[in-house]
Parts: structure tokens; C-alpha cells; sequence
């Protein structure tokens, strides 16, 4: 009877091995353990908190769980003792209901702080102005509009190091989710509201971004290339785009907006308000969320 | 205990009825009907919900202050309180053994019920040549919904009540009709309770 | 005229995919071989007889289990084309429309199709047994149950060769599912699917919680109920509350597909969010739903096999009770990143930290259950031990993604999707398969063979670790779910590789399965105890397989371990051979009402899915007469005469 003990040191070697891989965030390639903003790593940091504080029951668990197999197998001449109608015992129970209350206290205290400190709609501490880019979640490509630029880009997203950004996230398509996994967590891209998530890039880099939620056939195509430069060679795009690319019409949109997937592309410039129409184009009840241009554009019109 | 280690397990059990096991079978399908009134208080509750969720999304459609006319809603709210009370004097006519009575007093229940959902078609019918339709607004898509559903409630009731009715010529006061006519009377009474809370959700404060 | 019977054919049938045209003539050589066999051993009135109109709560236990395992093998094959599918980067097995088709049926098939009716069968062979009772509250119900199932579970699986399978993910979320951006048949497949067979499973949550409530043998208090029976009743009793949302949210999402509602639309004043919120309602309750049943039947094996009394019987009820509570509390985990605020995510973190608490103490009880014990590795415990693994693991895991702002970087990534397969394979079909494994020799009489049942064993436990440990590092890689495809440039490919492997290694497990029922049945050595296992309950206490009335005299109960009580009272006081006094037992009568009237319904949902108002219309009428001729028969039982039983017991006896 050595197999299910075969089974156990597999397991636990596995957890182990994750455990590892989880703390060191050594591989190049786990992007999520590797975060390159203020919001990625305090995330970062939540999950290695969180594996420390549950392998505090689980790995002893793992663990006795081998050695009462082990002691407490049926085999002629063992020493162990046979208790059949030992059923109960009041201060055990209390151990074991204890401990997890405990564990989740902790773990719940952390996540209740992490939850007020990481909410995706409060505004960076910086002594920098936030910029503002104004996400479109479509089928199946990502535009972004960058209001005080003026510009729009297909599939590519570029902004300072250093400069809180703060995205404005709609969707003209089924419900999306916005993911960049090296600044931070994900947000949902709704159609009829505006949602808004803050995240910086604390170095200069190239990262990518993707939808994380289905959306239909060419879903897998919605990725997006993420760049964080210096200042001066952001405003240096910034000048070369509304230079030689072509403008974002009305018309252009509505192309834009038709089922496909796309490349990467640029504009010099977007119809006055798209996003603000965008938003409230479906539905007029809640469209919650929008920038003080935008409100400031509703005043307007009213 | 003494008695159970003489005999044994398997030849241990005495009965005293030979209805042993089941000794209350009409009562335990009575309690059966129970969890199920529970299951439909939580469809009629997601579909209140949604009612309340969707009220103000009116399309630039109508509201229900343009569309609801008040007087008819109230006569069918009392012509349904009123068949709640005859399907009480149904099941006291029950107990008393009187077939003749109780079948009248289903019979009075039952065209009360019918003249109930002859009222709604019509205001139904009324809603859509106003041109309110369930597919107008999220706001009439819910309303019709909700109502629609505790419609079709009642009328399902209506059925079941005449087939009750055709029972009970038929085989007379039993334990199985008695547990029938029981049963058809909590159903109705509850269809009056979910009328109650539409009278007051989607109506009354509709229209304030 | 022959032209439009093409276009139409064309359109109603899939069309265009060899992978189908090779399902389609393997379905017809299958129906064509069925249809011939009965004819040929001239069985169609054995099979009417004996199981279409049955309403014997054993045999419908088996047919449950039956089509579990056919629709386990639906969705494995689904898995396993997907796995194909993501095993390097850009390949092109499968387009873009058939796997999004596919991994919604995999979902919808493995929790609905298969999870649930192999939960119902057990709880269907099971619960009267333990609980000493001759048949279910409402056996005609319990009928119209399973064919609701089974009908539901058809007109599902129809889309595959008729008019298109769904593509919108398990829980179907609008806008995606409404007609704007779905215009096909197959949500209207999706829909009306689970709507009949959860119609089923709201009257199976009610039946099992009559029957546990009123039908126990005398002298079984509620505390000496076996673990089993509470725990079904935990689950029936989140089934009646959370299936009814089910019900009501499919409604409306139906209304807005075929009357032109704007209930979850994105234009009208639609709100998709509030369909998210609905179905989560009902979604999280579903899984532990499944999960709560498996906890029963490990606590039964771990009892057994240790042979020892389980541990902290008092906390384990109380533990099932408090997570079938918090499972209402805690929806909003799935969608922590909507935005809805720190309030909100704040509380529903907590409810979800919540329900580890009582899941430790469990794991922790069956240790202990184990401690001090006479532990023997038969395959059912095998199971139960790879169980406790496994769901440290996926617990574990599970607690992390509670944690609502690192959830932000886990959602909707592989890491959720090595989560859930985490607790549910590990957790539910593990369960399952153990509680098989114990309950069959209960069933058919004969134990499995154990040689091949641990090559299957080792086969899945190997092949579910390799194939879902690499899905974390996935996640962790920024790899999303519902990808059709990856590009080299992401770094994903071996991990996906490890994990069709592992995959392939569960599909090769399945075969042993299969294989080892086969050669048990071949080689059968037939079980003459009725209590191969040395059990504690009732249930072997009885002949196997168990006769139609399960016990001639019903028994007097008088602690948690009847029947483990009672060997030990013979042992001391060898049974007085007096005759036992039988009775006359009172049996309800075989309906044919239920098979017919899930037809007529699986005409109605088809007749809704293409929007045939005649067959709608004849299918809704049908099941109304169905249900008026069944109010009107009074002769619904009958009394099984003394003799009969006499009969019936010297036979199996011996």
C-alpha cells in the first residue's frame, strides 16, 4: 500500500513547486508575479500574503493527512491504536473551527484594506496630472481615445512612465473586460457606462493588454500593445500622430465599429464627443462614470 | 433497548396500523405543495426584482401614469380578494361534508378567477393599442412580465379548479379530493397575497 | 419543391464540418443498432415495463447514472478537441465558431447534463435506502423528474446536428446572448435545455427534502440520520431556493429573444448586469449544490473504510448547513471586477472567505475520522483519499481568488479555470466516482473490479494534475479563458502542451472506466452479503441488488450506525430465528404519464427553439392533458400481498 502515499509527495511537490514559483516570481514569463506599476504590485503582493497565510493550514494539513494515512493503515501487527467509537472530542473541534477563524480574520482584515486601497476608481497619489485615455471595447479591436491629445489609436495604447493614467472604459459590443497584466487588475467594459480604473507604469516598456472577457468569434485576436515612454518622447508621438495619420470621422467609427478584428492603428484627431455618445447610446438611465469633460459637455446640451 | 437485542434487527418491527409506512400521505403531499409555494414566492421575487430594477427605463416610452387606469384595477383587485374569500368557504363547506356547498362555492371562486383575467386581457389589450407593448421598454417588458406571469397563474388555477370540481361530482369528499381542495386554496390565497404586492409595487406606486 | 427542401435541410441541419458529418452517421448507426436490437430480442415491452413507465426509485437512480455517463463522455470529447485545440500555439483544428460552441457545451453538459443527473441518481439509489424507506415521497414525480432531465438533456444536445450549438459561454451572458449579437437557434437550444431539465431538478430538490423529512424509519431521529441524507438535504434545500432564479432568469432572457423584451438588450433600457447578478444567484448555489452531496458520501466512505465512527458527526451537519447558507451570500465574487465599489467587493470577500471555515472543519473531521482508525485503500476510499488532495489544493486556491483585489489580476484568466476544475473534478466527480464505486455492488450486486478500477484511479489523479497545475502558471501568464489560440510570442506553449497531455491522460482514464464495468459484468462474481464493504447504514442490511420494495419489514432504528450496531448485537446475541411478521406493503403503480408528458414538453421547447407556433401550441396541450389525466387517475397504488414478499425474500435469500 504505497501508492496513495505516491500520490500524496506528488501533490505536495506540485504545490510546493507553485508555491516557489509564486513567491520568487523568477520566470520571465509569469507576468502576473512580474509588475511594473504601483497597482500590479501592491496586487502582486495581496496573492503572495494570501498563498503564505493559507499554506499555514494547508501544507500541515497535507502533511498529516500522510502520516494518519501512513500510522492508521490496516496491517497485521501495527502499533497504532484502533479506537472505532472515538467520535468526539470537544477541544479538537474547537482547534480546528479556531484556526481557519483565525486564518480568515487575518486574511479578511488584509483584504478588506486591500479592497478600500486598491478600489480601481481612486485616483493615484502623484504630484503628476493624470491623463486621461478613454477606452472603446468593439468587435474585436480596442480604441482608444485620448481626449486632451486629441488623438485615437486602434490597438495600441501609448503613455508616459511615471504619469497616473486614467482610463475611461465603455464598450460598443457585448461586455468586455480590460486587462493589462503587468500595471494591474482588470475592469469590465460595459456598454452604457463609463468605468473608470487608474494605473501607472513605474518604468519605461513594452507590455500588452488584452480582453478578458468573450465578446464572439475573433475574441482572441483583442489584444493591444502597451508602451510607456518618457515624457518628452510621448509628446513627441503624440505630434508625429497628428501629423501623418488621418482623421477619425463619424463614418470612419461606424466602420471601425462593424464586427472584425484590426491592426494596430492611429488617428489625428476624433469626432467632438464620441465617447460621450458612445456611452449614452444605449442606455439613458446610468450613464454613471463619465469624465468632468464629458459632464461638462451634458451641462451644455442641456 | 433489552427488547431490541431479543429479536434482532430485521424481524424487530411491529406496526400498529397497516398504514405503517405511509402514514400520512395526503399530509405529507399537502407539505410537499408547501416547499413548492416557497419556490414560486422566489420566481415571483426575481421577477419583482426585475420589475423594480427596470422600472425607470421607460425608452421615452410611456409611464405607468399615462398607461394605467386605475378603476379597472381596483375592480379586479376586489373581485380576486372576493374569490379568495369564497375558496375559504369552499374548504369550511368542506369540513362541514357538504359536497353541494363546496362544489358551488369552487364554482363561485372559479368565475370570479375567470372574470379576473377576462379584466387584465382587456387591459392588456387596452396597453397595446395605446401602443405599449412588451417590447417598447425595458419598464413595459417587465410589467407585462410580471403581471403576465401572475396571469398565468391564475389561470392555470382556473383549470385545475374545474377539474377539481369534476373530481369531486365524481368521487365525493375523500381524503384524496380533501387533500386537493386544500391544496387549490393555498394556491389561491397566495396568488391574492403576489396580487396584493403587484396591486401595491407596480400600481399604486406607479401612478403616485 | 425539391429545392427547398435542400435550403431548408441546409439550414436546419449543421452543415459544413467533417467532425459532425462523423458524429451525425455514428448517432444514426447507434439509433439504427438500438432500434434493431429491441426489435430483434423483442425487448420494446420489457423496456416500456420495466423502465420508460418505472417508478421505482433504484432503477431511475441507474437511468441518471446511465445518461451521466453518456453526457460525461459528450463533454470529455468536447474537452479533449479543446485541449487539442490549445496544445501549440496557432493551430487550426478548430475554427473560431465551433470552439466557442464547444466550450459552452462542455460547461453546459458537465455541471448540468452530467454533474446534476449523477448527483440525482445517487441520491435516487441512495437516500431511501439509508434512510429506511420503500420508495421516495413522490414516486411519480421523481419519474417526471429524470424524463424532464433526460428530454431537457436531448433537445440540448440536438443542437449539435440540428440548427447550431450555442457559443455564449455556460451562463450565456447578454448582450452576447441576446438576438442582436446571437441571432441563431442554438441559445434558443441553450435555453429551453435547461429550462425542462431544471423544471426536473426544482421537483427532485423538493422530493428528497420531503422524503428526508417524513419518510425516515422509525426511531431515526434527524441526528442519527447518516451523513448522506443531510447532506442531500443541504443541497436540496439550496436546490429549491436558487433554481427557481434559474428558471425566472432564462424566462426573461427568452422574452427578449423571442417577443422582443429588453430585459438584459442594450438597447430598450435593457440591463445585462442585472442578468449576471441573476444568474450567479443561481450559479454559485449550483456548485455547491454538486459539491455538498460528494462531502455526504465521503464522510460515509471515510467511516467505513477506517472502521470507525465518523468524527465530529455534530460539526459536519452544522458545517453543511452554514456553507449551504453562505452559498446565497457570496455571487458578486464572480464579477468583482464590475465596478461596483469597495463596499460591495469588501462584503462579498468576506462571505466567501466565510465558507472556508466550515470546509476545513470538514477536512479536518474526516483526518480525524481517519485517526486512530483500520484504514484499508479499496478503490472508494482510493477516490475519497485523492479527494482530500485535491480540494486542499483547489480550496486553497479558491481562497486566493476571494481575495477581491488580487481577483482583479486572476479573473477570467487560467488560473479561475484551473480553480474550478480544481474543485469541481477534484472535489465533485471524485465524489462521485467514489460514491459509484461504493453504491454498486448495492446496485447490481456485484463489486467492480479493483485491479483496473486503480489504474484508472492513478490515471486521473496523474492525468488531472498535469493537465490543470500548468493552468495556474497560465493565469499567472496572463493567459485568458475562451481562447481559441495563442501566438508563439507569449510563452504559453508548453504549459498547454503539459495540460493536453494531462487531458489525454483523464481521457485514457475514462477508457479504464469503461473498460472495468465491462469486464466486471463479463467476470462477474456475485456479491451474497448484501454488505460487501462491511458497512455502517441500512442500506446493507439488505439483499443486493436491493428488491422493488427494498425492506419486507421496515426497520427500528436506534443510533447513527444502525446497521454497524446490529452486527455487533448478533455478534453478542446470535439473531432468535423467529419469522419476521410481514405485511402487506403499500407500492405506487408504474405511469407511462411522465415519459409522454416530457415529450410533449421536449416538443414545446423544440417547437420554441424554431419557432413553430402548431408544435408549440400541440406540445404545451400535450403536457396539460397529460398532467389533467394523471389528477384524474385515483388508481395510482397498490399492496404487495405477504405472500409475494415471502416469495421475494426466500429467492434472494437463498
Amino acid at each position: 500500500m504505497k501508492r496513495p502515499n505516491a500520490l500524496r509527495w506528488f501533490a505536495s511537490l506540485s504545490m510546493l513547486v507553485l508555491l516557489l514559483l509564486m513567491t520568487t516570481g523568477c520566470t520571465e514569463s509569469m507576468i502576473v508575479l512580474d509588475p511594473k506599476g504601483p497597482i500590479a504590485e501592491q496586487q502582486r503582493d495581496l496573492m503572495i500574503i494570501s498563498t503564505i497565510l493559507t499554506s499555514l493550514v494547508i501544507v500541515p494539513v497535507l502533511i498529516l493527512t500522510v502520516i494518519i494515512v501512513w500510522r492508521y493503515r490496516d496491517r497485521t501487527g501495527r502499533k497504532a491504536k484502533y479506537a472505532p467509537d472515538w467520535e468526539h472530542s470537544t477541544k479538537l473541534e474547537v482547534i480546528w473551527w479556531g484556526i481557519p477563524i483565525i486564518i480568515i480574520t487575518v486574511l479578511g482584515l488584509i483584504t478588506i484594506k486591500g479592497t478600500y486601497a486598491l478600489e480601481p476608481s481612486k485616483p493615484l497619489e502623484s504630484d503628476k496630472k493624470p491623463l486621461t485615455i478613454q477606452v472603446t471595447s468593439l468587435d474585436w479591436k480596442w480604441l482608444f481615445q485620448y481626449p486632451e491629445q486629441g488623438i485615437a489609436t486602434v490597438n495600441a495604447v501609448n503613455f508616459p512612465e511615471g504619469v497616473p493614467i486614467r482610463f475611461e472604459i465603455t464598450a460598443d459590443s457585448p461586455m468586455n473586460s480590460f486587462w493589462i497584466p503587468q500595471l494591474g487588475g482588470q475592469m469590465y467594459a460595459m456598454s452604457g457606462m463609463a468605468m473608470t480604473l487608474y494605473l501607472q507604469a513605474d518604468e519605461r516598456g513594452e507590455y500588452w493588454g488584452s480582453g478578458a472577457n468573450f465578446t464572439g468569434k475573433e475574441f482572441a485576436k483583442m489584444y493591444f500593445d502597451v508602451k510607456s515612454t518618457s515624457q518628452e518622447e510621448f509628446d513627441q508621438w503624440v505630434s508625429e500622430v497628428k501629423a501623418s495619420s488621418p482623421a477619425l470621422t463619424l463614418e470612419g467609427y461606424q466602420q471601425l465599429a462593424e464586427p472584425a478584428a484590426s491592426d494596430v492603428k492611429t488617428f489625428s484627431a476624433f469626432p467632438e464627443g464620441l465617447f460621450y455618445m458612445t456611452v449614452t447610446k444605449y442606455a439613458s438611465s446610468h450613464n454613471h462614470g463619465l469624465s468632468w469633460e464629458d459632464i461638462q459637455k451634458i451641462k451644455i446640451q442641456e | 433497548m433489552a427488547q431490541l437485542n431479543d429479536s434482532g434487527h430485521a424481524n424487530q418491527h411491529v406496526s400498529s396500523s397497516d398504514h405503517h409506512d405511509h402514514p400520512d400521505m395526503e399530509e405529507m403531499r399537502t407539505f410537499g405543495f408547501w416547499i413548492y409555494l416557497m419556490t414560486d414566492v422566489i420566481i415571483f421575487g426575481t421577477l419583482f426584482a426585475a420589475y423594480i430594477v427596470l422600472q425607470g427605463n421607460r425608452n421615452g416610452g410611456p409611464g405607468p401614469e399615462e398607461l394605467f387606469q386605475m378603476g379597472g384595477i381596483i375592480a379586479s383587485t376586489f373581485i380576486l380578494l372576493t374569490s379568495s374569500y369564497t375558496s375559504g368557504l369552499a374548504v369550511l363547506a368542506m369540513h362541514k361534508g357538504n359536497r353541494q356547498a363546496l362544489m358551488g362555492w369552487l364554482g363561485v371562486t372559479a368565475l370570479l378567477g375567470a372574470t379576473f383575467i377576462v379584466l387584465e386581457v382587456n387591459e392588456f389589450i387596452h396597453l397595446v393599442h395605446e401602443g405599449a407593448t412588451i417590447s417598447t421598454s425595458a419598464f413595459l417588458s417587465a410589467f407585462f412580465t410580471l403581471v403576465g406571469t401572475h396571469g398565468l397563474h391564475v389561470s392555470i388555477g382556473l383549470v385545475w379548479m374545474i377539474a377539481l370540481i369534476i373530481q369531486l361530482a365524481k368521487h365525493g369528499i375523500t381524503p384524496v379530493t380533501k387533500r386537493k381542495v386544500n391544496v387549490i386554496s393555498l394556491f389561491w390565497h397566495f396568488l391574492d397575497v403576489v396580487w396584493i404586492f403587484v396591486f401595491t409595487i407596480v400600481y399604486l406606486m406607479g401612478v403616485r | 419543391m425539391w429545392e427547398n427542401v435542400k435550403s431548408f435541410a441546409s439550414e436546419f441541419f449543421v452543415t459544413g464540418d467533417p467532425l459532425i458529418y462523423g458524429a451525425d452517421i455514428s448517432i444514426v448507426l447507434t439509433i439504427i443498432g438500438i432500434v434493431f436490437g429491441l426489435t430483434y430480442f423483442k425487448k420494446w415491452g420489457w423496456l416500456w415495463r420495466e423502465w420508460l413507465t418505472t417508478v421505482d426509485h433504484k432503477k431511475i437512480g441507474i437511468m441518471y447514472i446511465l445518461s451521466a455517463f453518456l453526457m460525461l463522455f459528450r463533454g470529455g470529447v468536447d474537452a479533449l478537441l479543446m485541449r487539442a485545440q490549445l496544445a501549440m500555439p496557432e493551430l487550426n483544428l478548430l475554427a473560431p465558431d465551433h470552439y466557442n460552441q464547444i466550450f459552452t457545451t462542455h460547461g453546459v453538459i458537465m455541471i448540468l447534463f452530467m454533474a446534476m443527473p449523477f448527483m440525482f441518481g445517487l441520491f435516487n439509489v441512495v437516500v431511501p435506502l439509508q434512510i429506511g424507506a420503500r420508495d421516495v415521497a413522490y414516486p411519480f414525480l421523481n419519474a417526471l423528474s429524470f424524463w424532464l432531465f433526460f428530454f431537457g438533456a436531448m433537445l440540448f444536445n440536438l443542437s449539435f446536428v440540428i440548427g447550431g450549438s450555442p457559443d455564449s459561454g455556460w451562463l450565456a451572458y447578454p448582450p452576447y446572448s441576446e438576438r442582436m449579437f446571437n441571432p441563431g437557434v442554438g441559445q434558443d437550444f441553450y435555453i429551453w435545455g435547461i429550462q425542462i431539465s431544471g423544471i426536473g431538478s426544482l421537483m427532485t430538490g423538493i422530493n428528497f427534502i420531503v422524503t428526508i423529512l417524513k419518510m425516515r424509519a422509525p426511531g431515526m431521529k434527524l441526528m442519527k440520520m447518516p451523513m448522506f441524507p443531510w447532506s442531500v438535504l443541504s443541497s436540496c434545500i439550496a436546490i429549491i431556493f436558487s433554481f427557481p432564479i434559474l428558471t425566472a432568469t432564462l424566462a426573461l432572457l427568452f422574452l427578449d429573444r423571442y417577443l422582443g423584451a429588453h430585459f438584459f438588450t442594450l438597447d430598450g433600457g435593457g440591463n445585462p448586469m442585472m442578468y449576471i447578478n441573476l444568474i450567479w444567484m443561481w450559479g454559485h448555489p449550483e456548485v455547491y449544490i454538486i459539491v455538498l452531496p460528494a462531502f455526504g458520501i465521503y464522510s460515509e466512505i471515510v467511516s467505513t473504510f477506517a472502521k470507525k465512527k465518523l468524527f465530529g458527526y455534530k460539526s459536519m451537519v452544522y458545517a453543511m448547513m452554514i456553507i449551504s447558507i453562505l452559498s446565497f451570500l457570496v455571487w458578486a465574487h464572480h464579477f468583482f471586477t464590475m465596478g461596483s465599489g469597495a463596499d460591495v467587493n469588501a462584503f462579498f470577500a468576506l462571505t466567501t472567505m466565510l465558507i472556508a471555515i466550515p470546509t476545513g472543519v470538514k477536512v479536518f473531521n474526516w483526518l480525524f475520522t481517519m485517526f486512530r482508525g483500520k484504514i484499508t485503500f479499496e478503490t472508494p476510499m482510493l477516490w475519497t483519499l485523492g479527494f482530500i488532495v485535491c480540494f486542499l489544493v483547489g480550496g486553497m486556491t479558491g481562497v486566493l481568488l476571494s481575495v477581491a483585489p488580487a481577483d482583479f489580476q486572476f479573473h477570467n484568466s487560467y488560473f479561475l479555470v484551473a480553480h474550478f476544475h480544481n474543485t469541481i473534478i477534484g472535489g465533485v466527480v471524485f465524489g462521485y466516482f467514489a460514491g459509484l464505486y461504493y453504491w454498486w455492488p448495492k446496485l447490481f450486486g456485484f463489486k467492480l473490479n479493483e485491479r483496473i478500477g486503480k489504474w484508472a484511479f492513478w490515471f486521473w489523479n496523474i492525468g488531472f494534475y498535469a493537465c490543470f497545475m500548468p493552468q495556474y502558471v497560465l493565469g499567472l501568464m496572463g493567459m485568458t479563458r475562451r481562447l481559441v489560440t495563442y501566438g508563439w510570442d507569449k510563452g504559453w506553449w508548453e504549459m498547454n502542451l503539459v495540460s493536453t497531455i494531462g487531458a489525454g491522460l483523464m481521457g485514457i482514464a475514462f477508457l479504464f472506466q469503461v473498460w472495468q464495468i465491462v469486464y466486471s459484468v463479463k467476470h462477474l462474481q456475485k456479491d451474497e452479503t448484501g454488505d460487501p464493504w462491511n458497512g455502517r447504514t441500512l442500506e446493507w442490511s439488505i439483499p443486493s441488488p436491493a428488491p422493488y420494495y427494498n425492506f419486507a419489514t421496515l426497520p427500528q432504528v436506534s443510533s447513527q450506525d444502525e446497521w454497524w450496531e446490529e452486527k455487533q448485537r448478533r455478534e453478542r446475541e446470535p439473531l432468535s430465528l423467529a419469522p419476521p411478521k410481514l405485511e402487506p406493503i403499500h407500492m405506487p403503480k408504474n405511469s407511462g404519464i411522465p415519459f409522454v408528458m416530457s415529450m410533449f414538453w421536449f416538443a414545446a421547447g423544440f417547437g420554441f427553439v424554431f419557432d413553430w407556433l402548431w408544435l408549440t401550441i400541440s406540445g404545451l396541450v400535450g403536457v396539460a392533458v397529460c398532467m389533467l389525466v394523471h389528477s384524474f387517475n385515483y388508481d395510482t397504488d397498490y399492496y404487495i400481498p405477504v405472500e409475494d414478499i415471502k416469495r421475494t425474500e426466500a429467492a434472494i435469500r437463498g
